[in-house]
């Protein structure tokens, strides 16, 4: 994300001797291109490799193919890719508005003990993931959980264990992280434009169609894409609770690169890892030109 | 055009480090020829001992393994099949050699990536514990060393390689454990799991498609509903049906999960049931097992040597160890039925109070061919979600 911002104010600020850059400012980046070339890119490299070679078993001869692409985009697999997008999507929206809401309202309070302690709280919530969330659930709103038993929830038709259970586990650490992104900009939303917008005879709505919202865009849109991500790539709470009857691409990917049943299977858990990447790629093209459009209003 | 240039440099230079830092990867230091130490009394180097006899007998064998000092294992967690045990007594017994336990919960495609990744390198796994299927697919990449340990002809010939690559080392059936403080009347049989009073108590140790245990639950769920090793679909059908009825929750068993009442059913092996059934005694658990006797399903895990041990002599000594009474004693203890059961029953070396404590079966076990069992997975994988969801 840091590139775009800085071909933006190549853009702007400064004349043209500014935007010619002396061969020294990249030399400062050299260290940050290079722990992104080790960390990223070999892995990358490796991920696509394996997605469309084969090594044979015997003689060791490796070859091209696309059958782990083609495979990765069937049956099974091509179900939980879009089980994946569906939750994450469902999930990243769903957090993202009440996590704006709450940002909202403990922004505009006037108690800075609740800022304190729900941001800290945010920020220990929104890592709180994998196995001990879910067991934390099953404790309480499982089937024998204490809550279950207390209000009955199974007569209400409450599943823990179902899509829409493991909707709400995944909110639990999604709200608290758009509250953490998104707090910093609603505290940039100064209270001098709402006066302003005020004295021009602006409604409440008003305000925020058209002022509120547009400077926010960016960071919304933001928050959407880094909760998307998170859930997109969320394992361990969803192994644990759900098993196979919710289909997710990440425990496909364990079962083929992990497991103690398929054997063989590591291939197309690479070419899966490369669809991952490839709807990832997806989601920042639709974003980034989205994000570049709102932003252009805060110049 | 400047910048353009500039980037192109950058991106040279950055495949210039890339590449230093690989092949230093790649000549890691602690290469070590396989077996090139420890060359003691034999007439053969340890790496390429195919028995006992290689050694000139177990004095040579145990002194070549005590030179090499170390021994690597992987994937044994303490508390299955009484691994903790094993280890803590191979240690008691050869004190010169130290055990190197890594990564006790890895899965078996772990092990494998294991030897694949660390060939040739002092860290490799020396020896490997591992599903059937993995150890037949390993076995046709030529990762594993023949070795025969002294009890070989003792070994059923449907259990064991014929070079001796790998072979079976312990097992158990496929079982119902049951929480006899909730559950009024235990389930015994497969057809019992759908009676509505089980509603949302049945679970399995995994995902079928994951876990070698949960497998193992479907596919004895196939036997149990007219269907046979070379048809698991019965079994995918029988669940699909348990989901339905809400009697089968999706969630993973574990201790935890039985400890709170979460999973007052679970199919699992019958070792670790019955190992649950120790662990909660006094915990307000009151932990039943019953092996199903309309869908009887056992699976051996097997035992082998990588081929390019790092302690070669120290693996071979482990397996000796594995296959004496002694070895074979203690996973009975663990509540597994080791390979060697019935030679031992027969010639009396058998600790006949770890027999009795053995969940009951009727009948003798069958195994698919591997052709059948690859088929079984290959359907599993295709249904299951769809069956469950």
């Amino acid at each position: 994300m840091s590139a775009p911002t800085s071909t933006r104010s190549t853009g702007t600020a400064g004349g043209d001797g500014r935007r010619r850059r002396g061969p020294r400012t990249w030399l400062a980046a050299l260290p940050l291109l290079a722990f992104t070339g080790l960390c990223f890119g070999i892995p990358l490299g490796a991920i696509a490799f394996g997605a469309v070679t084969r090594t044979d078993a015997t003689t060791g001869a490796t070859r091209l193919t696309g059958e782990h692409l083609a495979r990765s985009l069937q049956g099974p697999y091509l179900a939980s890719l879009i089980g994946s997008v569906q939750l994450s999507a469902l999930t990243a929206v769903t957090g993202g508005v009440l996590g704006v809401l709450i940002a909202q309202a403990v922004v505009t309070s006037r108690s800075a003990a609740l800022r304190g302690a729900v941001l800290t709280a945010s920020g220990v919530l929104a890592n709180f993931g994998g196995v001990p969330l879910a067991f934390a659930f099953i404790a309480t709103v499982g089937i024998s959980g204490v809550v279950t038993r207390l209000a009955d929830l199974t007569d209400l038709g409450w599943d823990l264990y179902s899509f829409t259970g493991l909707t709400v586990v995944y909110l639990y650490f999604l709200i608290p992280l758009m509250v953490l992104v998104i707090a910093p900009a609603l505290d940039g939303l100064r209270p001098q434009w709402r006066e302003a917008a005020q004295n021009n005879g602006a409604t409440g709505w008003q305000f925020w169609r058209h002022v509120g919202l547009p400077v926010l865009t960016p960071s919304l849109l933001g928050g959407f894409v880094l909760l998307f991500g998170t859930a997109f790539a969320a394992h361990a709470t969803a192994a644990a609770l759900v098993g196979g009857s919710v289909p997710l691409v990440t425990l496909k990917i364990a079962d083929a690169l992990s497991g103690n049943v398929l054997t063989g299977q590591e291939n197309v858990a690479l070419a899966l890892g490369l669809d991952m990447i490839l709807i990832a790629g997806l989601i920042m093209a639709v974003y980034l030109p989205l994000q570049r459009r709102s932003a252009r209003w805060l110049r | 055009m400047l910048s353009s240039s500039a980037r192109r440099g950058a991106a040279a230079l950055l495949g210039a480090a890339v590449l230093t830092t690989l092949s230093a990867c790649g000549a890691a230091p602690d290469q070590q020829p396989a077996g090139a130490t420890g060359d003691a009394k034999g007439t053969v180097r340890p790496g390429a001992a195919a028995s006992v006899a290689d050694f000139g007998g177990m004095e040579g064998l145990v002194a070549a393994a005590e030179k090499e000092g170390q021994l690597n294992v992987i994937a044994l967690p303490a508390d299955w099949a009484n691994y903790g045990e094993m280890l803590k007594a191979f240690q008691a017994k050869y004190p010169k050699i130290k055990v190197g336990s890594e990564n006790p919960d890895a899965s078996s495609a772990d092990e494998i990536a294991a030897v694949k990744s660390r060939k040739g390198q002092k860290r490799a796994p020396d020896v490997l514990d591992l599903g059937i299927a993995f150890a037949r697919s390993g076995a046709a990449e030529n990762l594993f060393a023949p070795y025969k340990v002294t009890a070989w002809d003792k070994i059923p010939a449907s259990q064991k390689d014929a070079d001796g690559r790998w072979y079976n080392d312990y097992g158990g059936y496929v079982s119902i454990g049951c929480d006899a403080a909730k559950i009024p009347t235990c389930p015994q049989t497969f057809a019992d799991l759908l009676k509505p009073e089980y509603k949302g108590k049945v679970a399995l140790n995994g995902n079928p498609t994951k876990s070698g245990s949960a497998f193992g639950g479907v596919y004895a769920a196939a036997l149990a509903n007219k269907g046979s090793f070379a048809d698991i679909q019965p079994g995918i059908d029988f669940f699909g049906q348990l989901r339905k009825s809400g009697n089968f929750i999706p969630v993973e068993s574990t201790p935890a999960t039985v400890e709170k009442g979460e999973t007052p059913i679970s199919i699992d092996w019958d070792y670790l049931n019955a190992g649950y059934a120790e662990q909660f005694k006094g915990k307000g658990v009151d932990w039943k097992v019953a092996v199903p006797t309309d869908g009887v399903y056992a699976q051996y895990y097997s035992q082998a040597v990588n081929k390019d041990a790092p302690n070669p002599a120290a693996a071979r000594l482990w397996m000796e160890f594995l296959y004496s009474a002694q070895g074979q004693n203690l996973w009975l203890k663990g509540h597994a039925r080791p390979v060697l059961l019935p030679a031992m029953t027969q010639d009396g070396t058998v600790d006949k109070d770890a027999v009795t404590k053995l969940p009951q079966v009727q009948g003798t076990p069958s195994f698919p061919e591997s052709t059948e069992l690859d088929k079984a997975k290959a359907t599993l994988a295709e249904k299951w979600d769809k069956a469950l969801s």
